[in-house]
């Protein structure tokens, strides 16, 4: 994890007080949770300098992959 | 990876990419500001695949280009001090290690011996501090608003613990002050925007709006990924074609209207902010964040009396005029020639995230 911003939701694998730990490809690592209300295990969280800046919201996730779809059935 | 390979598809990609294509030709420049976006744009190949007429441009999104040569200065001269007085710890990312001061990079003054470590997030100082009671840990803290409540966490957590050897030198800035100063002058052409999707994370939207009232300029925030991008543009080419600029999320997976309301809260108990000097913009008014009195025992440009540096502008370097997208990194005569990222002329180049970087990489 060299790039300081990292545009990849990681998932939450453990928490433990302010600090969560998220898969990493094969390894995981530690994330601060000071800027975040709530983080369960299951979440997917953005990390940014080691702290995660925000949850991923699954449903607005399938909203827009349902909007490419929609794209794709339009021109076809 | 899931919620990434879904946004990377070629198939969607084609079909946004024919819509855009079946709108009336038109001639539009639409600027990103984000670092992220920057090489994301340049490595998805999206520039040459829209048709012509179609500008992405790059703006004043690298937080490592936009901090002033003068303040690069500064934080080497403290560096060349701790070398000789053994007192203090310099950190930093990683990226800020080669950026070419006036006379020396931190870099050169780490091989001459000076304590520089590179640290991955601000939280990692406060191990540094607590390891080396003995010294001063001085983190060179350079970001927007994703980066500047990472500060804001860890000064409170040092304040917590009662952690006396630890303090910044905030350069943290703001984008939005930035992004309305370029449409202010006269000699850019900025049709929209495509904004930053960490930075609103945090801010939420309220900044764009102010923009699209004032301006009358689109404002959509995009995602990281190739399909984001291309449809962040199809929307802002809409927003052009039907005359209706507005603030629209495209990135609503991880972006609220509101931010993150708990890192706003933290960069409002931590920060003032105040006027900013910028590579290439000058001094904006009202894009820095500084320390409040409170945590003046946290804040280096208080606790040290810093130098002040003799700047000298690398000649014919044009990064300023990169950062505020009037040229293209391939319009520099020293792009590819004199500077290159092995050895860099201008902040641009070195940082990952800097424009001619990508360029250098992907666009050449």
């Amino acid at each position: 994890m060299r790039t300081m911003c990292l545009a990849v939701p990681l998932e939450v694998v453990d928490v433990k007080d302010n600090l969560a730990t998220v898969s990493f490809g094969s390894t995981t690592r530690e994330v601060y949770l000071d800027l975040m209300d709530t983080v369960a295990v299951g979440d997917f969280i953005i990390v940014h300098a080691g702290f995660a800046i925000e949850k991923l919201d699954k449903e607005e996730a399938a909203k827009t992959l349902a909007l490419f779809k929609e794209v794709m059935d339009e021109i076809s | 990876m899931k919620y990434l390979d879904e946004f990377r598809k070629k198939e969607p990609f084609q079909a946004i990419l024919s819509k855009i294509q079946s709108l009336p030709p038109t001639a539009i420049s639409l600027m990103e500001v984000c670092g992220t976006h920057t090489v994301s744009i340049s490595k998805s190949g999206l520039r040459s695949l829209l048709p012509p007429g179609i500008r992405l441009i790059s703006g004043p999104g690298c937080p490592v280009c936009v901090t002033s040569l003068e303040d690069v200065d500064r934080v080497i001269m403290l560096a060349e001090e701790g070398r000789k007085n053994k007192r203090y710890i310099i950190a930093t990312f990683g990226d800020m290690m080669r950026v070419p001061g006036s006379h020396s990079s931190l870099l050169k003054e780490k091989a001459k011996g000076a304590d520089i470590r590179i640290l991955y997030s601000p939280a990692d100082a406060l191990t540094l501090a607590r390891e080396h009671p003995e010294k001063e840990v001085v983190f060179f803290a350079v970001g927007f608003e994703t980066t500047s409540p990472t500060f804001a966490a860890t000064i409170l957590q040092a304040q917590r613990e009662g952690l006396n050897n630890f303090s910044i030198i905030s350069n943290n800035k703001l984008i939005p002050p930035a992004m309305e100063v370029l449409l202010e002058d006269r000699e850019t052409t900025i049709d929209g925007f495509l904004c930053p999707g960490h930075v609103s994370a945090i801010i939420g939207t309220a900044p764009y709006q102010r923009i699209v009232d004032r301006y009358q300029k689109g404002c959509v925030v995009s995602g990281f990924e190739p399909l984001d991008l291309i449809l962040s543009t199809y929307w802002l080419m809409l927003q052009k074609k039907d005359a209706t600029p507005r603030v629209e999320i495209e990135y609503s997976r991880v972006v609220h209207t509101e931010g993150n309301v708990k890192a706003l809260a933290l960069l409002n108990q931590v920060y003032d902010i105040a006027d900013a000097s910028w590579r290439g913009f000058g001094v904006i008014p009202q894009s820095g964040l500084v320390l409040k009195d409170a945590f003046s025992s946290y804040d280096g440009t208080k606790k040290f009396d810093l130098p002040t540096p003799e700047v000298a502008t690398p000649h014919g370097c044009q990064c300023g005029q990169v950062l505020k997208g009037m040229i293209t990194p391939r319009e520099c005569p020293l792009f590819a020639k004199r500077c290159t990222p092995t050895d860099p002329v201008g902040a641009c180049m070195v940082s990952s995230e800097g424009t001619c970087a990508a360029y250098y990489k992907y666009e050449q």
